[in-house]
């Protein structure tokens, strides 16, 4: 089995970049601008051109984040009680179950919890309590109205206070807006508006191993780099297949790797990949020209002229393909030769 | 031991493991590369926490790639 492997690894000094980053374009200039979107979840997905760049540029905080929970055996064939983990994983805000009002001129806050909705999602206003006590200590309750008072009594705290007192999360999984059971060839399974991997993992009903997020930062807090490596492959690929778009895989295992050999992802461009080339002249002739000239000349900086574009601009060989190969002479034999030249004369 | 999993069960993570340091010296002289020229991971990766790597180790990741199984090495990096 290792011969045909070997055959079919490429040359080495291939320029599998250029013909990689080539591979990826051509077919992203086809694509169409039209979104399609996914069955089910009422948010929509990006995909195409707009989810293409999401994963290059490595954003922080994707656009939709969503999650495909699958359940182990004994929920996955029963709707009841998948639903029922469903509604339990599905987080709630405290603005969604109460009414909240500041006042600016004593600075204080009100808190009037909606009872009926409360019950609606099995809420005693005991626990809603609770949880906000523990934000603030100095709550003080009547039935259903809590007030309470920032610590500093300026406006920007009431305000502050009060946005962070809107996003408390009273239920649920943090993070997770929405969820829904959907049938899958292996029965039903859940999916959701938001993500959180690391809360979701601890939970008992769901098949761990399985568990689907589209949130690639996530996954590499959660689950690691690697990890990480293999969602940026499977999400490109998935953007390009939806497309009916066909790109070699190695291709995109390829930009994978490169974007996270540093052990963290780096994005492709200015502040990613590119902008952190050795090269003076290699980054300059990329974007913001006069910035890195200047800077390199002001601190000295020294170009080797290892890379392939400081060769072109130059107009030396590039090192790519036989480019690549440095003449190395031992010098014991040259001496030896030299030695016998020297006897036969 | 190795060919064993010591971390987390998932589709995306592939199979984690540190390199002894005889195995690790190989490695280099096979790629004829420092240490310092690997792939890196940073030791604040959940699965090198879980496996329990230290800053300087050599790791082996076994992927299942689309194409067929690779192996890939890295080295654990201070954060």
């Amino acid at each position: 089995m290792t011969k045909p492997k070997k055959d079919t690894l490429v040359q080495t000094g291939e320029a599998v970049g250029i013909i990689a980053a080539q591979s990826i374009g051509e077919p992203g200039t086809q694509m169409t601008m039209r979104t399609f979107h996914y069955a089910g979840v009422a948010e929509q997905v990006p995909t195409g051109l707009p989810r293409l760049i999401e994963i290059v540029d490595a954003r922080k905080t994707a656009k939709k984040p969503l999650m495909d929970i699958y359940l182990k055996h004994e929920y996955a064939n029963n709707e009841e009680k998948a639903r029922a983990f469903a509604e339990s994983i599905e987080g709630l805000t405290l603005a969604s179950v109460a009414y909240l009002e500041e006042d600016f001129a004593t600075k204080k806050i009100t808190i009037t919890i909606d009872e009926e909705v409360a019950k609606e999602e099995g809420l005693q206003i005991s626990e809603i309590v609770k949880i906000i006590k523990k934000l603030i200590a100095n709550a003080t309750q009547e039935k259903n109205v809590v007030t309470l008072k920032p610590r500093t009594s300026n406006l920007r705290s009431l305000r502050r206070l009060s946005n962070k007192l809107k996003a408390l999360h009273v239920k649920g999984v943090p993070n997770i807006s929405r969820a829904m059971i959907l049938r899958g060839p292996k029965g039903f399974f859940v999916r959701t508006g938001g993500s959180n991997l690391a809360e979701v993992l601890k939970r008992e009903e769901i098949d761990g191993p399985a568990l689907y997020t589209n949130d690639i930062k996530e996954v590499e807090k959660t689950l690691g780099i690697e990890a990480a490596r293999n969602a940026i492959v499977h999400e490109i690929n998935q953007v390009l297949s939806l497309q009916g778009l066909d790109v070699d895989v190695r291709h995109l295992m390829l930009l994978a790797d490169a974007m996270c050999a540093s052990g963290s992802i780096k994005s492709i461009g200015r502040h990613g990949l590119s902008g952190e080339k050795a090269g003076i002249l290699a980054r300059a002739a990329f974007e913001e020209t006069l910035k890195h000239l200047i800077n390199a000349s002001v601190r000295g900086e020294e170009d080797k002229l290892i890379g392939v574009t400081e060769n072109i601009i130059i107009g030396q060989t590039i090192p790519v393909g036989t480019g690549l190969v440095r003449l190395v002479m031992k010098r014991t034999a040259d001496k030896k030769k030299e030695a016998k030249e020297e006897k036969e004369e | 031991m190795l060919g064993e999993k010591k971390h987390i069960d998932h589709f995306l993570v592939p199979l984690h493991e540190i390199l002894p340091k005889e195995e690790a010296e190989k490695v280099m002289v096979f790629y004829k590369s420092p240490l310092t020229a690997f792939p890196k991971i940073n030791d604040s990766d959940p699965i090198v926490k879980q496996i329990g790597a230290q800053v300087g180790d050599m790791i082996k990741i076994t992927r299942k790639d689309a194409t067929c199984e690779n192996v890939y090495y890295r080295v654990v990096y201070e954060k």
